[in-house]
Protein backbone atom coordinates (compact mmCIF):
# COMPACT_ATOMS: atom_id res chain seq x y z
CA UNK A 1 0.00 0.00 0.00
CA UNK A 2 1.06 3.45 -0.95
CA UNK A 3 1.70 5.18 2.18
CA UNK A 4 0.61 9.23 2.09
CA UNK A 5 3.65 11.62 1.02
CA UNK A 6 1.80 14.33 3.87
CA UNK A 7 2.50 11.44 6.82
CA UNK A 8 5.47 11.34 9.00
CA UNK A 9 6.92 7.92 9.30
CA UNK A 10 7.80 8.26 13.35
CA UNK A 11 4.23 9.54 14.34
CA UNK A 12 0.48 10.36 13.22
CA UNK A 13 1.27 14.35 13.30
CA UNK A 14 3.19 15.00 10.23
CA UNK A 15 6.58 16.37 10.39
CA UNK A 16 6.92 19.82 12.67
CA UNK A 17 8.62 21.35 9.77
CA UNK A 18 8.26 21.35 6.03
CA UNK A 19 11.69 23.05 4.95
CA UNK A 20 9.43 25.83 3.25
CA UNK A 21 10.39 30.12 2.98
CA UNK A 22 8.36 30.76 6.13
CA UNK A 23 9.84 28.42 8.22
CA UNK A 24 13.67 29.95 7.99
CA UNK A 25 12.24 33.62 7.78
CA UNK A 26 10.26 32.74 11.24
CA UNK A 27 13.61 31.24 12.52
CA UNK A 28 15.75 34.51 11.21
CA UNK A 29 13.20 36.51 12.76
CA UNK A 30 13.65 35.07 16.11
CA UNK A 31 17.31 34.66 15.76
CA UNK A 32 18.11 38.28 14.94
CA UNK A 33 15.76 39.39 17.17
CA UNK A 34 17.82 37.78 20.39
CA UNK A 35 20.72 39.01 18.85
CA UNK A 36 19.27 42.59 18.75
CA UNK A 37 17.96 42.54 22.42
CA UNK A 38 21.27 40.94 23.88
CA UNK A 39 23.34 43.35 21.72
CA UNK A 40 20.86 46.14 23.57
CA UNK A 41 21.13 45.49 26.93
CA UNK A 42 24.99 46.10 26.28
CA UNK A 43 24.32 48.77 24.51
CA UNK A 44 22.17 50.75 27.20
CA UNK A 45 24.89 49.93 30.02
CA UNK A 46 27.79 51.44 27.27
CA UNK A 47 25.46 54.63 26.34
CA UNK A 48 25.11 55.45 30.10
CA UNK A 49 29.01 55.78 30.73
CA UNK A 50 27.89 59.30 29.02
CA UNK A 51 26.86 60.57 32.56
CA UNK A 52 30.70 59.92 33.67
CA UNK A 53 31.77 62.45 31.41
CA UNK A 54 34.28 62.87 28.32
CA UNK A 55 37.43 60.44 29.49
CA UNK A 56 35.28 57.86 30.27
CA UNK A 57 32.33 57.87 27.43
CA UNK A 58 35.47 58.44 24.90
CA UNK A 59 37.11 55.12 26.44
CA UNK A 60 33.92 53.70 26.26
CA UNK A 61 33.12 54.40 22.61
CA UNK A 62 36.50 53.71 21.49
CA UNK A 63 35.51 49.73 21.58
CA UNK A 64 33.67 50.72 18.31
CA UNK A 65 36.58 52.07 16.51
CA UNK A 66 37.74 48.06 16.49
CA UNK A 67 38.04 46.76 13.11
CA UNK A 68 36.24 42.94 14.63
CA UNK A 69 33.96 44.98 16.41
CA UNK A 70 32.88 46.46 13.02
CA UNK A 71 32.08 43.57 11.76
CA UNK A 72 29.63 42.94 14.45
CA UNK A 73 28.24 46.02 13.73
CA UNK A 74 27.51 45.32 10.04
CA UNK A 75 25.33 42.03 11.44
CA UNK A 76 23.67 44.17 13.72
CA UNK A 77 22.98 46.49 11.33
CA UNK A 78 21.66 43.67 9.24
CA UNK A 79 19.77 42.09 11.99
CA UNK A 80 17.56 45.25 12.73
CA UNK A 81 17.06 45.53 8.80
CA UNK A 82 16.01 41.78 8.36
CA UNK A 83 14.10 42.00 11.63
CA UNK A 84 12.49 45.79 10.82
CA UNK A 85 11.00 43.85 7.27
CA UNK A 86 10.29 40.63 8.38
CA UNK A 87 8.04 42.44 11.11
CA UNK A 88 6.24 44.61 8.20
CA UNK A 89 5.15 41.31 6.64
CA UNK A 90 4.21 39.47 9.05
CA UNK A 91 1.72 42.59 10.25
CA UNK A 92 0.70 42.78 6.90
CA UNK A 93 -0.02 39.43 6.84
CA UNK A 94 -2.11 39.88 10.63
CA UNK A 95 -3.71 43.26 9.85
CA UNK A 96 -4.76 42.00 5.97
CA UNK A 97 -6.03 38.39 6.57
CA UNK A 98 -6.67 38.64 2.47
CA UNK A 99 -2.95 37.94 2.48
CA UNK A 100 -2.47 34.92 3.80
CA UNK A 101 -2.33 33.29 0.58
CA UNK A 102 0.61 35.33 -0.68
CA UNK A 103 2.85 34.55 2.14
CA UNK A 104 5.65 33.19 -0.09
CA UNK A 105 5.29 36.20 -2.56
CA UNK A 106 5.40 38.45 0.75
CA UNK A 107 8.64 36.15 1.95
CA UNK A 108 10.52 36.75 -1.32
CA UNK A 109 9.61 40.41 -1.51
CA UNK A 110 10.90 40.67 1.92
CA UNK A 111 14.36 38.56 0.81
CA UNK A 112 14.64 40.72 -2.04
CA UNK A 113 14.42 44.30 -0.45
CA UNK A 114 16.32 43.06 2.52
CA UNK A 115 19.39 42.52 -0.21
CA UNK A 116 18.87 45.17 -2.44
CA UNK A 117 19.54 47.39 1.14
CA UNK A 118 22.28 45.53 2.35
CA UNK A 119 24.00 46.54 -1.11
CA UNK A 120 25.02 49.85 -0.54
CA UNK A 121 25.56 49.83 3.64
CA UNK A 122 27.61 46.56 2.90
CA UNK A 123 29.76 48.90 0.82
CA UNK A 124 29.61 52.19 3.04
CA UNK A 125 30.51 49.87 6.34
CA UNK A 126 32.94 47.47 4.67
CA UNK A 127 34.70 50.93 2.80
CA UNK A 128 35.01 51.86 6.53
CA UNK A 129 35.95 48.69 7.88
CA UNK A 130 39.03 48.75 5.14
CA UNK A 131 39.91 52.72 6.11
CA UNK A 132 40.13 51.72 9.74
CA UNK A 133 42.11 48.43 8.61
CA UNK A 134 44.84 50.40 6.01
CA UNK A 135 45.30 53.52 8.28
CA UNK A 136 46.05 51.68 11.35
CA UNK B 1 -1.75 -6.86 5.87
CA UNK B 2 -2.62 -3.94 3.66
CA UNK B 3 -6.00 -3.78 6.31
CA UNK B 4 -3.59 -2.97 9.31
CA UNK B 5 -1.95 0.06 6.86
CA UNK B 6 -4.98 1.25 5.69
CA UNK B 7 -6.86 1.32 9.48
CA UNK B 8 -3.66 4.00 10.30
CA UNK B 9 -5.14 7.18 11.20
CA UNK B 10 -5.08 10.28 9.09
CA UNK B 11 -2.89 13.19 10.46
CA UNK B 12 -5.67 15.85 11.71
CA UNK B 13 -6.53 18.48 9.15
CA UNK B 14 -3.64 20.96 8.68
CA UNK B 15 -4.11 24.89 9.57
CA UNK B 16 -4.60 27.07 6.68
CA UNK B 17 -1.36 27.89 4.77
CA UNK B 18 0.45 30.39 6.72
CA UNK B 19 -1.64 30.29 9.54
CA UNK B 20 1.03 29.51 11.93
CA UNK B 21 0.49 30.40 16.08
CA UNK B 22 -3.00 30.81 16.93
CA UNK B 23 -3.60 34.32 17.67
CA UNK B 24 -4.30 35.35 20.94
CA UNK B 25 -8.22 37.15 21.60
CA UNK B 26 -8.49 37.73 25.02
CA UNK B 27 -6.27 39.00 28.09
CA UNK B 28 -2.74 39.40 28.80
CA UNK B 29 -2.03 37.52 25.67
CA UNK B 30 -3.83 39.68 23.35
CA UNK B 31 -2.31 42.92 24.67
CA UNK B 32 1.38 42.03 24.23
CA UNK B 33 0.28 40.51 20.72
CA UNK B 34 -0.97 43.99 20.34
CA UNK B 35 2.46 46.23 21.55
CA UNK B 36 4.17 43.72 19.62
CA UNK B 37 2.51 45.12 16.69
CA UNK B 38 2.18 48.82 17.73
CA UNK B 39 6.18 49.50 18.90
CA UNK B 40 6.79 47.27 15.92
CA UNK B 41 5.43 50.13 13.95
CA UNK B 42 7.42 52.73 15.81
CA UNK B 43 10.74 51.30 16.35
CA UNK B 44 10.29 50.49 12.49
CA UNK B 45 11.11 54.17 12.31
CA UNK B 46 12.93 55.17 15.48
CA UNK B 47 15.36 52.02 15.04
CA UNK B 48 15.94 51.72 11.68
CA UNK B 49 16.49 55.34 11.77
CA UNK B 50 18.47 55.63 14.03
CA UNK B 51 21.33 52.79 12.91
CA UNK B 52 20.85 54.43 9.44
CA UNK B 53 22.27 57.63 11.48
CA UNK B 54 24.67 56.44 13.87
CA UNK B 55 25.61 53.71 12.05
CA UNK B 56 25.85 54.02 8.28
CA UNK B 57 25.52 57.69 7.39
CA UNK B 58 28.34 60.38 7.05
CA UNK B 59 31.47 57.89 8.95
CA UNK B 60 29.14 55.96 11.36
CA UNK B 61 30.15 55.54 14.10
CA UNK B 62 33.93 56.99 13.33
CA UNK B 63 32.23 60.00 14.35
CA UNK B 64 30.54 59.03 17.70
CA UNK B 65 32.28 60.45 20.72
CA UNK B 66 31.23 62.31 23.81
CA UNK B 67 31.44 65.89 21.82
CA UNK B 68 28.95 64.13 19.03
CA UNK B 69 26.76 63.05 21.57
CA UNK B 70 27.09 66.57 24.05
CA UNK B 71 26.08 68.19 20.77
CA UNK B 72 23.11 65.39 19.73
CA UNK B 73 21.43 65.38 23.45
CA UNK B 74 21.73 69.52 23.53
CA UNK B 75 18.29 68.70 21.12
CA UNK B 76 15.35 67.91 23.05
CA UNK B 77 14.12 66.01 19.80
CA UNK B 78 16.78 63.43 19.97
CA UNK B 79 16.84 62.96 23.51
CA UNK B 80 13.26 62.21 23.32
CA UNK B 81 13.76 59.71 20.44
CA UNK B 82 16.23 58.02 22.30
CA UNK B 83 13.98 57.92 24.98
CA UNK B 84 11.07 56.53 23.60
CA UNK B 85 13.62 53.71 21.36
CA UNK B 86 15.08 53.03 25.20
CA UNK B 87 11.66 52.18 26.67
CA UNK B 88 9.86 50.80 23.44
CA UNK B 89 13.00 48.26 22.17
CA UNK B 90 13.31 46.90 25.96
CA UNK B 91 9.74 46.56 26.30
CA UNK B 92 9.59 44.80 22.96
CA UNK B 93 12.84 42.70 23.03
CA UNK B 94 12.11 41.48 26.71
CA UNK B 95 8.80 40.48 25.75
CA UNK B 96 10.16 38.28 22.42
CA UNK B 97 12.31 36.94 25.12
CA UNK B 98 9.30 35.80 26.95
CA UNK B 99 7.40 34.52 24.24
CA UNK B 100 10.71 32.39 23.44
CA UNK B 101 11.19 31.43 26.95
CA UNK B 102 7.68 29.71 26.73
CA UNK B 103 7.98 27.77 23.39
CA UNK B 104 11.61 26.35 24.82
CA UNK B 105 11.52 26.21 28.38
CA UNK B 106 8.93 23.76 29.93
CA UNK B 107 9.58 23.26 33.65
CA UNK B 108 7.48 26.20 35.57
CA UNK B 109 10.15 27.37 37.87
CA UNK B 110 12.84 27.46 35.30
CA UNK B 111 10.32 29.02 32.99
CA UNK B 112 9.75 31.88 36.30
CA UNK B 113 13.27 32.10 36.74
CA UNK B 114 14.52 32.92 33.52
CA UNK B 115 11.65 35.57 32.56
CA UNK B 116 11.71 37.33 35.81
CA UNK B 117 15.66 37.91 35.05
CA UNK B 118 15.22 39.11 31.87
CA UNK B 119 12.16 41.48 33.14
CA UNK B 120 14.16 42.76 35.96
CA UNK B 121 17.34 43.77 33.79
CA UNK B 122 15.03 45.20 31.77
CA UNK B 123 13.37 47.44 34.42
CA UNK B 124 17.05 48.24 35.82
CA UNK B 125 18.17 49.11 32.01
CA UNK B 126 15.36 51.05 31.70
CA UNK B 127 15.86 53.13 34.92
CA UNK B 128 19.75 53.69 34.31
CA UNK B 129 18.56 55.20 30.79
CA UNK B 130 15.81 57.08 31.60
CA UNK B 131 18.36 58.91 34.31
CA UNK B 132 20.99 59.14 31.75
CA UNK B 133 18.61 60.81 29.06
CA UNK B 134 17.07 63.15 31.42
CA UNK B 135 20.01 64.16 33.63
CA UNK B 136 22.34 64.27 31.00
CA UNK B 137 23.77 68.33 30.75
CA UNK B 138 25.56 69.01 27.75
CA UNK B 139 26.30 72.56 29.60
CA UNK B 140 27.67 70.45 32.69
CA UNK B 141 30.45 69.33 30.20
CA UNK B 142 33.76 71.31 28.85
CA UNK B 143 32.37 72.70 25.43
CA UNK B 144 33.82 70.11 22.34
Amino acid sequence: MSVSTRTNPKGQFGPLYKGHEGQYSWLLHRVTGVAIILFLFAHVVDTAVVGWGPEAYNRVASVYHNPFVRLLELGLVAAVLYHSLNGVKIMLIDFFPGLTGRVRALGIATALLFVAAMIPITVIMGSGIIRLLTEG
Amino acid sequence: MATTTEARPEPPPAKPAGAGRLRPVRGFELWTWLFMRISGIVLLFLAVGHVLIMHVYDRGVDRVNFAFIQLRWASPFWKTWDWLMLVLALLHGVNGLRVIVLDYVRPPGARLAINSFFTVLGAALMALGTIIVVTFDPAKWPAP
